[in-house]
């Protein structure tokens, strides 16, 4: 056990499920380095932010490989390896970028189980980065994880720290159906206590990061941490939260989600990514049709506006979602008063 | 004057414990305590305990408010007797703080000494390492599904004069998974194993649970090793065991299902936190724990009885050997310990289950301490 990075655990990942299992690939753009060429210095980049680097010197050109800038033709080459027996992890590298090959993930790699009558496996992984607050602009800033949760045959996964990303990985590169996982840009050099030894988190199943009795923050990815930022500053003042990191939005671990409800009545929702038919609206549906009478509070979302990410800092700041926002949003529904009390 | 006030302090419970939370004072201030009486309860990212008085007097200030974190050393209250005046304990107090302050700025690295790795035969095997003297060394020996952090309470205090040495064994905590055939045998060899490795020629064994047959095991094949035995709620003496405690440790995969059988090894449930919880599903998600859990348990437990009936090896021992049992343990039962021969003490700890040595740290200690004299 020792400190590692989201980077390094991720990377620790990959190495040991590839030294694992020969079936394990990794395909993607400059994730070796830049050979795709002939030329090209070899392991000089490890994808844009570094996550694979090292990969291409321990396991080679056979199963760590660049791939053209095109997306189209990569994805659906991975579809393929996974569906004749390999277990690709392909690397899309910001999920923004997912519009130029949806069709091989929506229409095909998660169709192809049910289609073929359940006797078809796609062990596929997409990892891509997103997320805001890197100041990477409106095309490489989205939380598309609300697209890929929305198509029935696919499993999705964002990870809130580095030791949820290792196992829930892992988990995702030995699952048989094709999986999403989405990396928060700006989590790469969050560091905490990892096991060296490989492990894998199932899906499906939310983690309490802290538990309270008044209020039920469910939160995403990395606004998992800026909810319990929020939790622990409001436990000084006497109000005790429930954090829910549901670890994956499909499959969701609704059950969890309902009963914490029902324990605390209020309930506020963090999600970064855009607002309408958003992991949000999603939860705040669920408990509203499921959980209504143990509700003493309106719902509370802590999301940005419906607009694209702005590139300008001060206005990125204003648009994300932070602990700040998230503790006013829970001061709220704690001080709500039902307007019509009981006579 | 200042021998007449006696500082209590936040008190170190285990060698990873760098602060706690005084939870509750369980003393109003200017009340009278006895030595020993729990005057507060302290909760670590591991467990909360009771505080037990370092001595008697009336409790003249609390310091600590409840709710909060302090460093270990830090000045939680003051006792004194009456006569003692508010000046006196106001300058004791200004005193302690000033030192503690400058203290904490050089804190001991050697006390907070991390787990190493020691490799024995194939296996690699997390070692925790405390104390030095001359004294025999003592040896920890942890049970079904537990780890070296089973000792945290009890380590510290039997290495003031020795070396102590807690290990986890294969399958468990961060050593190898690899079992081997899973038996107290196959354990006991591993364990003789390490001592050879450490330099260890002999020591006294402090062993919890299936430990214990391990213990036993390593008692039987390698008396010169063992200069003592100390067995807490020890596998071996009998046939039955809670195998809702075993199957159900094996099969829980999450809190919720998790929870509810840990309560099985305490007698005060509230001693199992949300951390040791999460410790142990996080142990168990590793690749091939469970896989070790359920050699270990087919081996040891197979058909829902103990295997190994090794009290002859305990009756033909030759060294001073002592028991220590929680009455309301759930998971092995005290009467195991009957009908042994009278050389061998029975210590029967009330209101304690199967972990005496987190629930009666103390007595535990204690006792251990006069074995290993």
């Amino acid at each position: 056990m020792s400190k590692k990075s989201f980077r390094q655990a991720i990377n620790e990942a990959l190495r040991q499920e590839m030294q694992r299992d020969p079936r394990v690939i990794l395909m993607g753009e400059d994730i070796a380095g830049g050979q795709g060429g002939s030329a090209g210095v070899v392991d000089a980049w490890g994808g844009v932010l570094g996550v694979t680097k090292g990969l291409y010197t321990e396991f080679g050109a056979e199963r760590v490989f660049d791939t053209p800038i095109s997306e189209a033709s990569y994805i659906g080459a991975a579809v393929g390896a996974a569906a004749t027996g390999l277990r690709p992890v392909a690397e899309l590298m910001f999920v923004d970028f997912v519009g130029s090959c949806l069709d091989q993930i929506m229409n095909q790699a998660a169709k192809f189980r049910y289609m073929f009558g359940g006797k078809a496996r796609t062990p596929l992984v997409i990892r891509a980065m997103y997320g805001a607050g890197f100041n990477a602009a409106a095309q490489h800033s989205q939380a598309l994880y609300p697209l890929f949760t929305h198509i029935p045959g696919l499993k999705v996964v964002v990870p809130s720290s580095p030791y949820e990303a290792k196992g829930l990985l892992i988990e995702a590169i030995r699952d048989d159906d094709p999986v999403i996982f989405l990396e928060n840009k700006v989590m790469y050099d969050d560091e905490e206590e990892v096991p060296d030894e490989p492990y894998s988190i199932p899906f499906g199943e939310a983690n309490l990061t802290r538990e309270g009795d008044d209020v039920t923050i469910v939160a995403f990815g990395r606004m998992v941490n800026f909810a319990n930022e929020a939790a622990d500053r409001l436990g000084k003042d006497g109000i005790s939260c429930t954090v829910i990191d549901p670890r994956t939005t499909s499959p969701l671990d609704s059950a969890t989600i309902l009963e914490c409800v029902e324990d605390t009545g209020r309930l506020v929702i963090v999600d970064e990514s855009s607002p309408r038919c958003n992991m949000a609206t999603d939860v705040a549906a669920l408990v509203a049709e499921q959980a209504f009478d143990a509700l003493r509070a309106p719902i509370r979302q802590v999301v940005p506006p419906h607009t694209p990410v702005p590139f300008a800092t001060v206005l990125e700041k204003l648009y994300l979602p932070d602990a700040a926002r998230i503790e006013s949003a829970v001061r709220s529904v704690m001080a709500y008063k039902k307007a019509k009390q009981d006579a | 004057m200042t021998d007449l006030i006696t500082p209590i302090t936040m008190p170190k419970f285990g060698l990873a414990m760098t602060e706690g939370k005084i939870t509750s004072w369980n003393i109003p201030s200017g009340a009278q305590v006895e030595a020993g009486q729990e005057i507060a309860d302290i909760e670590t990212t591991k467990i909360t305990n009771g505080y037990e008085s370092p001595a008697s007097g009336t409790l003249r200030r609390q310091i600590a408010t409840e709710g909060e974190t302090l460093p270990v050393g830090a000045l939680l209250g003051v006792l004194a007797e009456p006569a003692v005046s508010d000046a006196d304990i106001d300058a004791f107090i200004a005193k302690f703080q000033a030192d503690f302050s400058s203290d904490n700025a050089a804190d001991t690295p050697a006390d907070h000494a991390e787990p190493i790795m020691v490799s024995v035969g194939d296996l690699t095997l997390r070692v925790q390492e405390a104390g030095q003297g001359d004294a025999t060394p003592v040896l920890f020996i942890h049970g079904f599904g537990g780890d070296l952090s089973n000792w945290m309470l009890n380590q510290n205090a039997l290495s003031t004069d020795r070396r102590t040495v807690a290990f986890d064994l294969p399958g468990h905590g961060g050593s190898s998974k690899n079992v081997g055939d899973g038996t107290p045998a196959g354990f006991a060899a591993t364990t003789a194993a390490l001592l050879d490795k450490l330099g260890i020629t002999s020591v006294h064994v402090v062993a919890h649970s299936l430990g214990g047959a391990i213990a036993l095991e390593l008692a039987k094949t390698c008396p010169q090793k063992v200069a003592s035995l100390s067995l807490i709620a020890p596998a071996g003496l009998g046939q039955s065991i809670n195998m809702d405690f075993i199957e159900g440790f094996i099969s829980a995969d999450r809190r919720k299902t998790l929870e509810p059988v840990l309560n099985y090894l305490v007698h005060d449930k509230t001693l199992i936190s949300r951390k040791m919880v999460e410790d142990i599903i996080r142990f168990k998600r590793l690749d091939g724990a469970l896989q070790g859990l359920q050699t270990i348990a087919k081996a040891c437990f197979p058909n829902g009885r103990q295997a190994e009936d090794l009290r002859s090896v305990l009756a033909s021992f030759a060294g001073p050997a002592q028991i220590i049992w929680g009455e309301a343990d759930e998971v092995l039962s005290p009467n195991d310990a009957k009908n042994l021969p009278d050389t061998i003490p029975v210590t029967l700890l009330p209101q304690t289950g199967h972990m005496p040595q987190l629930e009666k740290a103390a007595d535990v200690n204690a006792a251990l301490i006069k074995l290993a004299k």
